[in-house]
């Protein structure tokens, strides 16, 4: 089993150059690879996916050649004379050795299709779990609309950590991802390193995920969940895993206490977000909305609907509501000094 | 031929005054009352054809406005809810209200005079289920215009549809229009089925039905076994929305799961009953354009039936990321790769009566043909779709708007055309124009291809389905425009069709009674055909009694200018479902206006109980009404009874 690991992951990894330069040429004004592929994957569960996606295409290429190749000649080289106008005088035929070549095209496709069947039942059995032997890390991921909570449990209270959006784990080890349904149906999928499964309320599903090398890989929920279904995706960030513990140990602390000239802002925000955000360490201890305890250290804003800068913040706090038509954050009509003072205290929250 | 009915009819042939006589029987009043009474199946027929096409004339409206949306990133042409409504009628209106009635229209024209008899077996079932499917209609596009429409998606999960997520009317109007549209299916299907076992020309054993007869009757079958699950899953969401019951509630211990599994074990199977009658029409057409029968009968019906049959078992594939045991998904995809083989029979078929054949390249053979081709590649994605881990990632993307664009307009559209060019000579004595035809078929082509070839692309390149917009530069940009462009060719292709029908209507070529020189029973009659189809009731010995002496191949002999008289009022012969030997003279009943009315009754019923909370007594009023045109309707009649006489 370990050798057709190997082999499928040295194919994989053959391939993806090949992958990458096919559909870069579709993709022409994305510079990188296009961050949502599935045909390009990273990780044990990815590579006999890839694979047998890219085996599956390919099959899937032939046959549509042959089958337009056969259709159109057949049209163009048995086709009666041109200018003949009258449909009685083409001669009737029958008989013809047409059954004999069905049977054939039948017992090749049969062929084919089992050999489908197997590699589809093989890959099934391989990737459904983490491969034995490593201890996976566990985290519970909550959809709802149109964000992600993710909160990363331990045996140990004070080392749950609870976070949106934006999630890291170790490069090497399995990740056991508990999906949880909120509110509506909602799809968790990060196409670079697992397939699709879908968080429904009151049903918990589990699926895992494990990457190969640090990066940065974008998830997207893909089930459709109302009005802002299209701005829901999510950032999967594999760090090396004496960086990843950094993280993980930096995100358990609260906020660092606010500074004098910030007073005010956290007041402020205490007062008008503190009912659905939580910032521990202050008195904002909402759990209907994202923990911005560490706001900053994320690179996107609203589920990553705008790239985190300051003046992204401030357009965000202001105007949730033009930017993301219908979600639950409320317009909150501050005035211009506020709205200041609160986006520069979300600021200090590193 | 020795008759086991109640009276030994006359047998002779048709002189003119007879003629004149079962005119004078069959015909529709004409006018306004006939237009409401009218049973005859040609009528609705053609009813059907025009209403299912005005559909699809909408829902092509309304996928070119989602297409400018999506042609660059970040647009704001539409707001997230006009989207959604929109992208969701569209589906409601092609898959529900276009795709299956055109089918049922075609079929019920052609059904009767394919098979050799007058009618089908319930004419006013069959004007029932057309005005049902118009109220039912109207009554979801109301909803539409009243910014109401169907805001979920075609297959409509909870609890996004339930009241907490989804307040207002959309849903309501969405899941009891559906039970509405349900009621027309069901009664439609019967009477395909009843027909196809009863109402045939004498000799017609089951061997020798006509090829495209299979395709209807099977997704007929299917669809009495699998709509009451549909119309069920409406019926409890609606019960849920307005009299707090939980069969999706999960805070009460409902189960949103529950939903899917109803919904596609419908779902699946219509997709198959979408497409099936369709291709049995590609079955009919294609070989006449080859000048040869068909390669295969007897494995083409047996691979209809094994792809309906199979295709009750595939349903899950739609639910690989639900969380489901492997055990269940490895049956589920095992079937869904099985179900390629029957496939691969029809379109072996196909291909292999092109090369048998001698092609004729009209208009109709190029629409029959291509299908076969945009068969091909949307049953390779089918394929890919049905492999559980590649599911995983490919559902739920593009690829799979690509997929069901593939099979629906590669072998519903495509082949609908290919048959309005067939049988359109058929139903009005004009030929469509040919040259305009050319032009038509390779706009619609060139368009189609171009809009959804790539898109398999945006989906590999990982574009979800069902967003409002996107971010530029993640590789989307180009293919989207691409795609755009090409929905619009597409629409040009299609306007060129309805110009087409509207010029060949009024100025085109007299066709004559067998303009392709088909073999069919259909070709046999006057085109138009008279109200009463046949004069006499032809007798049929072999599978293409108009080329029988031409291929040698019956035992007997065909006869369609002599056979029984039947002028007792309108009448026509059962047979025995698999002999075809006549064993009872029907006597069909006459124009009647109970189908309207039991459908005004209907619609009162469906609105009393939309806005149960401020028109409930309306629901009275139309269930009154509905019983009082059921009364009618089966009120006996002394002239429907049949009268013995002696044998002469």
């Amino acid at each position: 089993m370990n050798a057709i690991n190997r082999d499928t992951r040295r194919a994989s990894r053959a391939l993806a150059p090949l992958a990458f330069g096919i559909l870069s040429l579709f993709a022409l004004p994305a510079r990188a690879a296009p961050p949502l592929t599935y045909m390009i994957g990273d990780g044990p569960k990815a590579y006999p996916v890839v694979s047998l996606t890219w085996g599956l295409l390919i099959i899937s290429l032939i046959v549509i050649t042959i089958m337009t190749v056969l259709v159109c000649l057949g049209a163009v080289h048995r086709r009666s004379p041109r200018g003949d106008l009258s449909i009685e005088a083409v001669p009737l035929l029958h008989g013809g050795a047409g059954l004999r070549w069905v049977g054939f095209g039948v017992v090749i496709t049969g062929i084919v299709l089992f050999g489908s069947l197997i590699w589809t039942m093989a890959v099934l059995a391989r990737v459904s779990n983490p491969p034995a032997g490593k201890s996976p890390l566990t985290i519970e991921i909550t959809g709802q609309q149109w964000w992600w909570k993710a909160r990363y449990l331990s045996a140990d209270p004070s080392k749950v950590l609870t976070t949106a959006d934006e999630f890291h784990i170790p490069v090497g080890q399995p990740v056991r991802v508990k999906l949880i349904g909120a509110d509506v149906i909602h799809n968790f999928w990060v196409p670079a390193l697992t397939g699709k499964m879908q968080a429904i309320p009151g049903k918990i599903n589990e699926t895992w995920l494990e990457a190969s090398k640090p990066g940065r890989y974008r998830g997207q929920c893909t089930e459709y969940c109302g009005w802002q279904h299209a701005h829901m995706a999510f950032f999967v960030v594999a760090d090396p895993p004496d960086v990843f513990q950094a993280w993980l140990t930096k995100q358990l602390e609260p906020a660092a206490p606010a500074s004098a000239q910030d007073q005010h802002g956290q007041q402020l925000f205490q007062q008008h977000c503190g009912l659905c955000h939580t910032v521990r360490g202050t008195l904002a201890g909402g759990t209907v909305a994202p923990d911005l305890t560490h706001v900053m250290s994320r690179e996107t804003l609203a589920a990553g609907t705008l790239p985190n800068t300051p003046g992204n913040l401030v357009g965000w706090v202001a105007n949730p509501q033009s930017i993301k038509p219908g979600n639950n954050m409320p317009d909150l009509f501050l005035s211009g000094p506020d709205l200041t003072d609160i986006t520069t205290y979300l600021r200090t929250l590193k | 031929m020795t008759f086991q009915v109640e009276r030994v009819p006359h047998a002779g042939t048709a002189t003119p005054s007879f003629r004149q006589r079962l005119e004078h029987i069959w015909e529709t009043e004409p006018g306004v009352a006939g237009f409401f009474s009218t049973v005859d199946h040609k009528k609705i027929g053609i009813r059907y054809i025009i209403t299912a096409f005005i559909f699809l004339a909408a829902g092509g409206i309304e996928a070119l406005i989602l297409r400018l949306q999506l042609a660059r990133p970040n647009q704001n042409l539409l707001a997230p809810e006009q989207y959604d409504q929109l992208f969701s009628t569209h589906g409601m209106t092609m898959i529900f209200l276009y795709a299956l009635p055109v089918l049922s229209g075609f079929s019920n024209y052609l059904w009767p005079l394919i098979l050799g008899a007058r009618d089908m077996a319930f004419p006013r079932v069959n004007a029932l289920s057309y005005w049902l499917y118009v109220a039912s209609g109207i009554f979801m596009y109301v909803g539409f215009f009243m910014g109401a429409g169907p805001n979920d998606g075609w297959f409509n999960y909870v609890p996004y549809a339930n009241r907490t997520y989804n307040p207002g009317l959309s849903m309501d109007f969405y899941s009891l229009g559906m039970v509405f549209l349900g009621i027309s299916t069901t009664v439609g299907a019967a009477n395909f089925v009843v027909t196809f076992l009863r109402l045939r020309a004498p000799g017609m054993s089951i061997n020798r039905l006509p090829v495209m007869t299979w395709g209807t009757l099977t997704a007929s079958a299917a669809n009495l076994l699998v709509v009451p699950s549909v119309s069920l899953a409406f019926f409890m969401l609606w019960l849920d929305r307005n009299f707090g019951t939980h069969f999706f509630d999960v805070s009460k211990g409902g189960q949103p799961l529950l939903w899917q599994h109803l919904f596609w074990i419908f779902g699946h199977p219509w997709v198959y009953a979408l497409v099936l009658p369709a291709m049995g029409m590609v079955s009919e057409g294609l070989p006449v354009f080859c000048r040869r029968p068909l390669v295969g009968y007897s494995a083409v019906v047996l691979a209809t039936l094994a792809t309906m049959t199979l295709g009750f078992g595939v349903w899950v594939h739609h639910m690989f990321a639900t969380g489901l045991p492997n055990l269940a998904m490895s049956f589920f995809s095992g079937i869904s790769l099985i179900i390629t083989i029957p496939s691969a029979v029809t379109v072996f078929c196909w291909t292999a009566t092109i090369w048998t054949g001698r092609p004729v390249i009209t208009t109709a053979f190029l629409f029959f043909a291509s299908t076969i081709i945009l068969f091909v590649i949307g049953g390779v994605s089918g394929f890919m779709t049905g492999s559980v881990p590649a599911d995983w990632q490919l559902n739920d993307t593009y690829f799979v708007v690509a997929h069901i664009h593939y099979v629906l307009l590669g072998i519903n559209v495509f082949p609908v055309c290919g048959a309005l060019y067939y049988w359109f000579p058929k139903m009005t004595g004009r030929l469509l124009d040919e040259r305009l035809g050319q032009w038509n078929f390779w706009t619609m082509f060139v368009g189609f291809n171009l809009a959804f070839l790539p898109m398999h692309l945006t989906g590999l390149l990982g574009m979800p389905r069902r967003i409002y917009t996107y971010p530029a530069g993640v590789g989307w940009d180009t293919l989207n425009m691409i795609t755009t462009i090409g929905a619009f060719i597409l629409a040009v292709g299609v306007l060129l069709l309805f110009i087409n029908v509207v010029t060949s209507l009024i100025g085109g070529a007299l066709a004559g009674a067998n303009p392709w020189d088909a073999p069919t029973l259909e070709w046999s009659v006057p085109s138009p055909p008279p109200p009463y189809n046949f004069a006499v009731l032809p007798k049929v010995a072999s599978r293409y009694p108009l080329w029988e002496s031409r291929l040698q191949a019956s035992r007997g002999a065909s006869s369609v200018t002599e056979g029984a008289l039947l002028d007792h009022e309108r009448e026509t012969f059962g047979v025995t479902p698999l002999d075809g030997e006549p064993d009872i003279i029907l006597k069909m009943p006459f124009d009647s206006y109970a189908p309207f009315v039991l459908t005004v009754g209907t619609t009162a019923i469906f609105v009393g109980l939309l806005l149960h909370r401020h028109l409930w007594p309306l629901a009275i009023v139309g269930a009154v009404i509905a019983a009082a045109s059921l009364l009618a309707w089966l009120w006996p009649e002394r002239r429907l009874g049949q009268t013995v006489e002696a044998a002469p």
